[in-house]
């Protein structure tokens, strides 16, 4: 059984508490993202549940936005997930290139993970930093103005940070 | 020089953070507005002749005065922070650097419109600045310029922000209230407007966040005065985000009486194309407005000078001239693909129709489908034909302006770059070793100089 913590679950309280009373449907979207962050990376039908029961939603209206917005992931990504722009701006400034060079050096097609479960490749749409393309997110935070010297060193510190971790 | 009225204090060190930003100026606005009544806060807003910056342009004003006011009904202000149009990270760059001039406008139009609990829908991407949002709004409310009773008016109002999770469409006000009430970003038919039954049906407004910021402004100085900035019906100034093939990329405010040759060639803009290479085409106001060939964008077909205000960048309709819509400004040089570069454009608003309404659903795909074979060499003289009849099947028949913003970039690329299609067609080996180039698109300008 999956549950949040009990700091998690005083932050649900205040989400809820953010809009009128018997609302509460609203807390959806943020504790889909929560949910994702605390088991794994990914949305499971089990978290989506336990997300609907939280506010006391049938299963059926959390999927249905589950699987409206892109960055709600439906099955199991690597540990560090790369989204790299690829709309006019971006490709104006040679996000073609960058994806190509991600590929080869991890070895993989986009929307696969390494073998390791270390690292998965996705294409996006526009994420709003045109005038520092081509970018990427990874994480919380963009990596801007990419180069293939960039990437590398990108790749070289998820692996450090990975190794710390474990 | 351009004036500055939003981003002036922008490189002050702090600003970022209460305290500096107050010391600044900040927060005078909100003193100012509750010694008015909120009409008089409206009125000064219609005076501004403020249009929405969010792309539609719609005055501002206007907007403010249609609101219901049924009794014991709740009403809401909406910020609209989804920012997703391709070429625009205006609303980004405010609120990471002056989040504080973002509440201060919040709380003078929440008090303008009466609502106690206001909204900022920000996309789902933009993590990082929900924090600096939060601890702005924070910060605020410690300082009591949120909370119950402020300043001792009797005024009540708290801010909140909500994340989106990905979801271009959730910036089209009426899906954003869907979202906001936790579900999928469907667009609701209009009417009812959101003014008459938006968030949880009740009365609501809904405006972007450069919107409510230059209501600081607007106030500080008087709406009179704010009109005197600019030209005409585009009075104030305005944010462009610049991107693509130029030397200084980023956020600029202007004041809207310069030229576009002024923007994209002066230092104190984009200073020119980058690598010395020549412009080729511009689409000066987010993906979804035509693009421009570099003669028509530099001079109107008229052969007058083409200012950066609403009215002149549409002049000459969708035939010869564009909008000034979000502004994002993206810039295309001599050595780039106007098939690819509408390809890509293509692809993104068929990843992020909504599927309510068939001719998008369906038309997005297939403008997606053709233009790729024509990209990959695969294309015939009639797709291009087929292209231009899908897209204007799309336009004016769905239920929100995706539709239309999914069209018009296909429509002006084919409108204009016509015969850079026919040589994809004509050329299906060729044009996968080199792109087009600067074929007659030429800036005149230029083609004189070099």
């Amino acid at each position: 059984m999956i549950k949040f913590s009990d700091d998690k679950l005083e932050k649900v309280k205040g989400i809820i508490a953010s809009y009128p009373e018997g609302k509460q449907k609203s807390a959806v979207i943020p504790l889909l993202h929560m949910a994702q962050e605390e088991f794994g990376g990914w949305l499971s039908v089990e978290s989506m549940d336990y997300v609907a029961s939280l506010l006391q939603l049938q299963p059926i209206e959390v999927y249905e936005v589950a699987t409206f917005y892109s960055m709600y992931n439906l099955k199991p990504v690597g540990k560090y997930l790369f989204e790299v722009c690829q709309t006019g701006p971006c490709m104006l400034n040679g996000s073609d290139q960058i994806i190509e060079y991600i590929k080869e050096k991890l070895n993989i097609g986009v929307g696969e993970t390494t073998p390791d479960r270390m690292f998965t490749l996705k294409t996006v749409e526009c994420l709003g930093a045109c005038g520092y393309a081509p970018m990427m997110q990874l994480g919380k935070f963009f990596r801007e103005h990419l180069t293939k010297e960039k990437v590398d060193q990108i790749i070289e510190e998820c692996r450090k940070n990975a190794a710390l971790n474990n | 020089m351009s004036r500055k009225v939003l981003i002036d204090k922008v490189n002050i060190e702090g600003i970022r953070f209460y305290d500096e930003y107050r010391k600044n100026g900040g927060y005078a606005s909100v003193e100012k507005a509750f010694k008015m009544s909120p009409a008089d806060v409206v009125e000064e807003v219609k005076k501004s002749g403020l249009r929405g910056r969010g792309g539609a342009g719609f005055p501002t004003g206007m907007k403010w005065s249609f609101l219901a006011k049924p009794e014991g009904v709740p009403r809401y202000l909406v910020c609209n922070a989804d920012e997703s149009e391709p070429g625009t990270f205006k609303d980004r760059y405010l609120m990471e650097f002056l989040p504080h001039l973002l509440i201060e406008g919040l709380i003078v139009s929440s008090y303008a419109l009466g609502s106690g609990r206001t909204y900022i829908y920000i996309r789902g991407e933009y993590a990082w600045i929900v924090d600096i949002l939060e601890k702005a709004i924070a910060e605020a409310k410690s300082n009591n310029w949120l909370g119950k009773n402020i300043l001792g008016t009797g005024f009540d109002c708290e801010i909140y922000v909500q994340r989106g999770a990905g979801a271009y469409i959730c910036g089209e006000e009426t899906a954003l209230l869907e979202s906001l009430e936790g579900k999928r970003g469907n667009p609701r038919i209009k009417p009812p407007f959101p003014a008459v039954k938006g968030l949880w049906d009740c009365p609501t407004v809904v405006n972007n966040v450069e919107t409510l910021a230059a209501i600081v402004p607007i106030i500080n100085m008087g709406g009179e005065e704010y009109a005197k900035i600019g030209i005409g019906k585009s009075t104030g100034t305005k944010l462009l985000s610049a991107c693509g093939n130029i030397n200084k990329p980023g956020v600029y405010e202007i004041d809207m009486t310069i030229s576009v040759e002024e923007f994209i060639y002066g230092d104190e803009y984009c200073g020119g194309i980058a690598n010395g290479k020549k412009l080729k085409a511009c689409i000066p106001g987010g993906s979804s407005v035509p693009i421009l060939p570099a003669n028509l964008l530099l001079k109107t077909a008229k052969g007058e000078t083409r200012m950066m205000t609403y009215e002149s960048l549409a002049d000459g309709g969708f035939a010869t001239g564009s909008m000034m819509g979000s502004g994002g400004f993206i810039v295309l040089d001599e050595d780039q693909c106007v098939v690819r570069h509408t390809l890509t454009l293509a692809r993104f608003y068929r990843h992020e129709s909504c599927g309510q309404c068939s001719p998008c659903r369906e038309g997005t795909g297939w403008m997606e489908k053709i233009l790729q074979n024509i990209e990959y060499g695969k294309g015939k003289l009639t797709d291009i034909d087929l292209l231009w009849d899908i897209q204007r099947r799309i336009e004016g028949n769905t239920i929100c302006p995706l539709g239309d913003a999914a069209a018009w970039p296909v429509a002006a690329a084919i409108r204009h770059f016509r015969d850079e299609f026919e040589w994809h067609v004509l050329n299906p080996d060729e044009s996968q070793r080199r792109n087009y180039g600067l074929a007659h698109y030429a800036d005149p300008l230029q083609t004189v100089t070099a």
